[in-house]
């Protein structure tokens, strides 16, 4: 493959976690959704009832990525922060280290100021592990030894999904 | 750019369909959204204009059991077709895992999808990706229709190599669901060699 595929292992998610629950607790938020920049629901904290997680993160990279190509059109690099406003509930969405989405679903129990003011120290936190995993796929890559569970998929795995 | 997930042990792969306006598109995932038993699949978003033209994508997520111990969950999305919506097709194309090449067999709609694979091929390239490597797959789509053109001929014209073709009514389902699989199968056999 061209595009090296993200890899989350478990303890990178035990990680993330503990990240999204402090700062859905401190910002006192609904939700802390976690996400690639191409949709996919990597961990999230909080209140799910309602809200369709799938749903959620295909449609928050689309926006993301229109809004990057929005930038693009003005010759900025890109918009790092997206905020949607409601009447009762709003949504703060950054991208961190250019691979992921964070979202932060709140309601009138909490400002923008002080999920803004959570957010930065989460994305920092969120970062690095983000880094850490870019880095160890890399090295997966260079090193040639990844032992990826797919590495002996057999036609019979294929077919029995299909049957 | 398939999402392996350790934790939750489910791997994501991006399958999206690609083509002509009106050729189909919507119409194939509509289909897979009707005929799939509910656990398996997710909500279908669309979004599109007043007269149902698809403006953005549209969006259906698909599970279809475990793999070696692992949820296989495929995200399909489909692109706006019509030509002045290339800035929504790059983006869609983002970090994609296998595409399904909807064709319109209409005769007059023959410079309408050589553009469109010129144009899919074009806009892979930003991603660094082609069709030669990239899970691919060709449908003719409306073959029902009066004047379709024979499909050997428009196979000839739109094959790159040995990806698989389809003929396909997808307002019947015909193809529809025999396009989808062998994209899948090509996207899981491509995972071994990653």
């Amino acid at each position: 493959m061209a595009v090296a595929d993200l890899v989350t292992l478990e303890q990178d998610h035990v990680r993330f976690m503990a990240t999204l629950e402090r700062l859905r607790q401190d910002a006192n938020a609904r939700l802390a959704f976690l996400l690639d920049k191409n949709g996919q629901q990597i961990a999230a904290a909080g209140e799910l009832e309602g809200v369709d997680p799938t749903s959620l993160a295909s449609l928050t990279a689309g926006n993301v990525a229109a809004t990057d190509g929005l930038a693009k059109l003005i010759g900025e690099r890109e918009f790092s922060i997206l905020f949607h406003e409601g009447e009762h509930d709003n949504l703060h969405i950054n991208v961190i280290g250019g691979i992921v989405i964070l979202v932060v679903l709140f309601d009138e129990r909490s400002s923008l100021g002080l999920v803004r003011l959570r957010v930065k120290k989460a994305s920092a936190e969120l970062g690095t592990v983000v880094e850490e995993i870019v880095l160890r796929a890399e090295a997966r890559r260079a090193s040639a030894l990844g032992s990826s569970p797919f590495a002996e998929i057999t036609d019979e795995d294929i077919d029995a999904l299909f049957s | 750019m398939t999402f392996i997930n350790y934790a939750a042990r489910e791997i994501n792969c991006k399958l999206v369909y690609y083509g002509p306006g009106l050729g189909g598109k919507t119409t194939n995932v509509q289909y897979i959204y009707e005929r799939s038993a509910q656990p398996n699949k997710g909500k279908l978003i669309s979004l599109a204009t007043e007269s149902d033209r698809t403006l953005f994508f549209d969006f259906m997520p698909l599970e279809l059991g475990t793999i070696r111990g692992f949820r296989t969950r495929f995200h399909l999305y489909t692109v706006p077709g019509q030509v002045f919506y290339d800035a929504s097709r790059k983006i869609i194309l983002r970090g994609v895992d296998g595409v399904v090449f909807v064709a319109d067999s209409q005769e007059a709609r023959y410079e309408a999808n050589i553009e469109s694979l010129r144009n899919l091929r074009e806009n892979l390239q930003e991603h660094a990706r082609d069709l030669v490597s990239l899970p691919y797959v060709l449908q003719l789509n409306k073959r029902d229709t009066p004047t379709a053109m024979p499909a050997k001929a428009l196979a000839a014209a739109l094959r790159l190599g040995d990806e698989p073709v389809f003929e396909a009514v997808a307002t019947q389902g015909v193809g529809v669901f025999e396009s989808l699989k062998a994209t899948i199968r090509r996207m899981l056999l491509e995972l071994r060699k990653s």
